[in-house]
């Protein structure tokens, strides 16, 4: 039964709203019982009349209350639900279509629980149903019961690319006939008008729309030096204006914004343009582009190496060479180079400061000590050094009998010429790229020739360093590696006077492979074939991004077929790297076109927010039991009962009231943050740096927990259970303390977490760096990671200038007399605060006069929380050193973390010369 | 069968049993409150029957040798005899109304005003046990002097109570130009009491009235539709709005007091009200002012 959006279940049970007005007889006749009350003054009560007899009646009021009571318990009976859904219920099986692909993402919630609601209703109709996600490779449907479905809807998650064969999908449908649904997202993806055709031949179709705008980002480009971004939409009437951000680690390696730009979709346009003007190490460091506030991947554009512009600096022959433009021994070079890399020109000691990535030698054979020097030094840090060769390079006799260090391998004196005037032969083309070679996979154009060259002499290492050749075998290119960087020689010019390789679009292909230019735009096949392309980041549906694990690499020419169909399942979009490069996989490709759907006359489309049915039973129940126990208050008040318990209630009311509200004002007022303010500022409360590694950092929780025991059980410092700190987020204000184990995969603190960290330490805060490799740093001239991570982490700091402990310094005395600092590892050094340089020592005394602040920092790597560390029984968690030795041992680490307790909390105390004469005494002297 | 009746008499006699257990207590408090204060013996300031020395005078014709103090009379060449301040004790009457009205209570965490009234009772009987003087109970037997007489004070107070809802205090075993205390709430008809008043006075009795009163009377803290009914029973009194008669009660209280007030000016007696809310401290200072002053 309906009445207006409200239908009720059981609409007989309304029948009893007639009893109502018998009810209301009733209780009118029935008043409200009176109370007795024993009570010795009545004898001055005896004849006093009421000022205004009432009749012996129920007030209407509480008549009407309770009449209305009990019809709010009727109609809830009966079952009312809101916005029913009143579609005439099919019968037969019930396919969901859901497309699943990366725009489904922006309102994916909503999209399940519409979902949900169709599968709920075909539940109730005991409907078999199947839902489909069209990004799945094609499979066969299998119709279930709708319970079954209800739980795995949850499960289901967006991918990242875009349906793509919706063809495939007609073959796969269930021979009878079926009712579908299809949730699509408005993207008109190949083969979906034949799967609309198809699901419309088997039976009714109702497709939902989401009306959210869709905006997808192309991939970035350079124009002018600036970076190009482009945006797409559905073409809609309105204009709009999203927000483009760049993201990138900044210098001290975190994530962070780099960049904002703004898009302006004029009404009607599909397009928007923006371009980013920014320094070339700003830009460099963007590795993500997002739209803002759309979570999805096709609103994000990874970028690789095709953003990165490299510094090349390129050092011709010296500059008294009179010639033709064309026969410049650079010419060509700078023409590959000029539109993808920032070009520097300048003498090899003027450009070597300015470290560039790649250093072009063109036919350049002596140089100067200081250069060679300066340019091995740079090579070992990872520069790249190509070189020509040339006629100088020829005439010269460098690398002749040694390798020279700046040239891969040895040369034979004086070079070939082949196919010239008075030589014979042909000019020699090319062989095909080797496997291993990064060339490989370059297609070899016939017209390329070589008609001079300088020769490698043959050496064991010779073909190892061979990665192009002519076809009879000579080496064309070679490589080897010095430090961190390469070596490339070309052994022809850089122009076309012994080759025509300059001339043709292979040597722009070559430089590309070796890194020293960058591609300009999408690259093809040609430019990934050959090579294998492992996932390093991935996107998920959604946009973020995961790390792929241990998966196999892909062949470069699948990927460039990818770039231009859109990633799938084999091939996911993120960030693929080859052997020198990588590769962006975006979802949206440079011309990728987002059009909409159109669906033919007839179809039914849907929003996708439908009204839920809304149950108002309950609502209804509670009402009623709400104004039940309205009418126990008044009827008490109307007996003069209230009086009594009044004050009880309003008690019980306003301990249930600040029940009720305490949670949320407590949410409100106090975040989070003031709770852990609350917590810390209880009392004393040791602290330890949150490393991200769970192990440590519960070991060191552990150390701070027994060494705080220790605290209570031998001093009057007692301090709370300790507390983990993250110092990106919590304040540190709170604590006097910080243990801070030293990891070597944590990450750096950013910079205004440094700003906190030296404000802590400014202010009296003392932080114990322990970079717990104390059972390694004294065998080996090694640097532990551990330690290399306390360097990267401690250039941040505002560090004064450190010590070894000194033998007189207040910590071996602020509690205990202590000479070593054992913790888990005995016998590692202990730095921290320079003594003052003027600091003597007065005759007759023991201790220098050092009556000045705490140190900051003390900095060991002797593992000290492992040592103190006790588990919740208070029993030691790790085993120290060997018997009773061993325990002796754990006794002074003990010692020395109540040294460094008192010495945070007393100060230099015990440096007073007061305590001279006691510490004398018990020194023994 | 048993009857309603005895079955409150059972419950009276454990409830008597029970308080006679807490009869120490009850002692201690009282001792305790009277501790308070500054105790003398009720000189008379002239020579008289006593046991402190006053003065020595010279030996008339007619005083006997025994009397003759013969240390001093050794020292000159007269006879002396040695004088002692007149002490006499007097005898104080207590009357604690017995009556049902007192055993109200308007509040879970105060006692009934009969507690109240037996504490004060008490303390007093300890104050002038200890300054020598004879307490006794109305209607029982004659006031004695002595620490023993407070058990029997004890065991008199403690005694079952009568049904009636109210009592009038009785005049038998008052002595003569005695004292008397009458503690009760004095809620009840006044002509009995006026009656007892009366003939106290004829026997040259004097005293105070001390009205013992709970706050809920005093206040009458009551709303809706509600019966009223006396202790036990006998009264009633319904109403629909209690609240509205609680100024026409308290104006009937206050009249009450008026007149209790000048009942006992007119016969020289003292009048005040006490609340079993209040400390009892204050009230037992009252009392003994009033008594040593009414002498």
């Amino acid at each position: 039964m309906m009445v207006g959006t409200v239908a009720f279940t059981a609409p007989w049970l309304l029948l009893n709203l007639i009893a109502l007005p018998i009810l209301w007889l009733l209780l009118r006749a029935i008043p409200p019982a009176p109370i007795k009350r024993r009570f010795p003054g009545v004898a001055l009560l005896l004849g006093l009349t009421d000022a205004a007899r009432e009749a012996d009646k129920t007030p209407w009021w509480l008549l009407l209350l309770r009449a209305l009571a009990v019809a709010a318990a009727i109609v809830g009976f009966a079952g009312p639900v809101l916005n029913p859904d009143a579609r005439i219920e099919g019968t037969g099986p019930l396919l969901i279509v859901v497309d699943g692909g990366w725009a489904d993402a922006r309102d994916w919630p909503r999209r399940m629980e519409r979902a949900g609601a169709l599968i709920d209703r075909a539940a109730r109709a005991g409907r078999p149903v199947a839902v489909v996600r069209l990004t799945d490779a094609p499979g066969d449907i299998v119709f279930q019961n709708a319970e079954a479905w209800a739980g795995r809807l949850a499960a289901l998650e967006p991918l990242a690319w875009a349906p793509g064969a919706m063809a495939d999908w007609v073959n796969r449908l269930p021979a009878d006939g079926f009712d579908s649904y299809w949730l699509t997202d408005g993207l008109d993806h190949p083969g979906r008008e034949a799967l609309q055709t198809a699901l419309s031949a088997k039976g009714a179709l109702t497709v939902f729309e989401s009306p959210r705008p869709i905006y997808a980002l192309r991939p970035a480009g350079f124009e002018g030096g600036a970076i190009a971004l482009s945006a797409a939409r559905l073409a809609t009437p309105e204009a709009a204006e999203i927000e483009v951000i760049a993201r990138g680690p900044d210098p001290s390696g975190i994530d962070r914004e780099l960049a904002r730009g703004k898009f302006s979709f004029a009404p009607g346009s599909a397009d928007a343009q923006t371009s980013l003007d920014l320094p070339p190490e700003l830009r460099n460091r963007i590795n993500r582009l997002e739209i803002l506030g759309q979570r999805t991947a096709g609103a994000v554009s990874l970028t690789d190496d095709s953003l990165k512009r490299r510094k090349i600096a390129l050092i011709g022959a010296g500059a008294d060479r009179e010639g033709l433009q064309l026969l410049s021994a650079t010419h060509y070079l700078q023409q590959a180079l000029e539109p993808v890399a920032d070009l520097i020109d300048g003498g090899l000691t003027d450009v070597l400061p300015a470290n560039p990535d790649v250093i072009v030698l063109a036919d350049v054979a002596k140089l100067t000590q200081t250069e060679t020097d300066g340019l091995l030094d740079w090579l070992e840090k990872g520069g790249l050094l190509l070189r020509f060769a040339g006629p100088r390079l020829a005439a010269s006799d460098i690398s002749r009998d040694n390798e020279d260090p700046l040239l891969p391998v040895r040369l034979r004196e004086g070079g070939r010429a082949v196919g010239g005037a008075m030589s014979w032969g042909e000019p020699k083309p090319l062989a095909p790229f080797p496997e291993g070679s990064p060339f490989h996979g370059l297609p070899v154009p016939a017209d390329v020739t070589v008609s001079q060259q300088v020769l490698a002499q043959p050496d064991a290492d010779l073909s190892k360093r061979t990665i192009a050749a002519l076809v009879d075998g000579t080496p064309l290119v070679t490589r080897k590696a010095v430090g961190d960087g390469q070596v490339v020689l070309i052994h022809v010019t850089a122009n076309a006077e012994w080759s025509t390789l300059p001339l043709s679009g292979l040597f722009v292909q070559m430089l590309e492979r070796l890194a020293v230019s960058t591609r300009p735009a999408t690259p093809d096949k040609d430019d990934l074939g050959g090579q294998v392309w492992v996932p390093q980041r991935v996107l998920d549906g959604y946009g973020a991004e995961t790390n792929p694990g241990d998966v196999a690499g892909v062949q470069g020419a699948d990927l460039a077929t990818a770039m231009l169909a859109g990633p799938n399942a084999e091939l996911p979009p993120g960030l693929y790297a080859g052997t020198e490069r990588s590769v962006a996989l975006n979802v949206i490709g440079t011309d990728t076109v987002i059009s909409a759907a159109v669906w033919p006359v007839g179809t039914v489309i849907e929003g996708i927010e439908a009204q839920r049915e809304q149950a108002l039973k309950g609502g209804l129940l509670s009402a009623a039991m709400a104004l039940l126990g309205l009418d126990v208050l008044a009827a008490l008040w109307l007996s003069g009962r209230l009086g009594g318990i009044a004050r009880g209630v309003a008690r019980a009311a306003i301990v249930a009231l600040a029940l009720l509200i305490a949670p949320q004002g407590a949410r409100a007022q106090a975040a989070p943050g003031d709770a852990r303010a609350f917590e810390a500022t209880r009392g004393v409360v040791l602290a330890h740096v949150l490393t991200g590694n769970a192990e440590i950092d519960s070991v060191a929780e552990a150390g701070l927990l027994g060494l705080g025991q220790r605290l209570w059980e031998r001093t009057s410092i007692e301090p709370e259970a300790p507390m983990g700190v993250d110092i990106e987020t919590d304040e540190l204000a709170f604590y006097p303390f910080l243990y801070w184990p030293i990891t070597a995969e944590q990450a750096l603190p950013s910079t205004a977490a440094y700003t906190k960290l030296n404000a802590f330490m400014r202010g009296g805060g003392m932080i114990l760096f322990d970079t717990r490799d104390g059972d390694l740093a004294g065998f080996s001239d090694a640097v532990t990671p551990e330690a290399q991570m306390l360097q990267l982490l401690a250039a941040g700091l505002d560090i004064p200038a450190i010590e070894p402990i000194p033998a007189d310094h207040v910590l071996t005395r602020s509690f205990y007399l202590l000479q070593d600092f054992p913790g888990r590892h005995a016998g590692g050094d202990l730095w921290l605060e320079a003594s003052a340089p003027d600091a003597e020592q007065v005759d007759g005394m023991p201790f220098r006069n050092l009556n000045d602040g705490v140190t900051p920092v003390i900095i060991g790597g002797a593992d000290w929380a492992s040592a103190w560390a006790v588990d919740e029984n208070g029993v030691q968690m790790f085993p120290v050193g060997r018997g009773y030795a061993g325990e002796e041992q754990r006794e002074i680490a003990y010692r020395f973390g109540i040294n460094v307790m008192m010495h945070v909390l007393t100060g230099n105390y015990k440096s007073d010369q007061v305590h001279v004469p006691a510490l004398l005494e018990r020194l023994g002297e | 069968m048993i009857s309603p009746a005895s079955l409150v008499q059972k419950d009276l006699r454990a409830r008597a049993e029970s308080l006679g257990q807490s009869l120490p207590a009850l002692l201690a408090e009282a001792e305790h409150l009277s501790a308070t204060l500054m105790l003398g013996e009720h000189g008379r300031r002239r020579a008289g029957q006593g046991d402190e020395f006053w003065q020595y005078r010279p030996a008339h014709a007619g005083d006997s040798a025994r009397s003759i103090d013969w240390r001093r009379s050794a020292k000159s060449d007269g006879h002396f005899v040695q004088t002692r301040e007149w002490q006499a004790a007097q005898s104080v009457t207590l009357w604690v109304d017995p009556a049902q009205s007192m055993g109200f209570s308007g509040d879970k965490t105060r006692a009934p005003k009969q507690d109240r009234a037996r504490l004060l009772a008490l303390a007093l009987a300890v104050l002038l046990l200890r300054g020598g003087e004879r307490v006794g109970l109305a209607g029982g037997s004659a006031p004695k002097p002595g620490r023993a007489q407070l058990l029997e004070l004890v065991a008199g107070l403690q005694a079952a109570q009568p049904d009636q809802d109210y009592c009038a205090p009785g005049v038998d075993g008052m002595i003569p130009h005695g004292r008397a205390v009458f503690l009760s709430d004095f809620l009840g008809q006044l002509d009995p009491l006026e009656a007892a008043l009366a003939a106290a006075s004829d026997r040259g009795v004097k005293g105070i009235l001390l009205q013992v009163l709970d706050p809920a009377e005093e206040e009458f803290p009551f709303d809706g539709r509600t019966i009223f009914e006396s202790m036990s029973g006998a009264l009633r009194h319904e109403t629909q709005s209690a609240g509205d008669l609680r100024s026409r009660y308290l104006d009937r209280l206050a009249a009450r007091k008026d007149r209790l007030a000048s009942l006992a000016g007119a016969m020289g007696w003292h009048y005040q009200c006490h609340h079993t809310g209040a400390s009892a401290q204050a009230a037992l200072l009252w009392a003994y002012a009033a008594l040593e002053g009414g002498r």
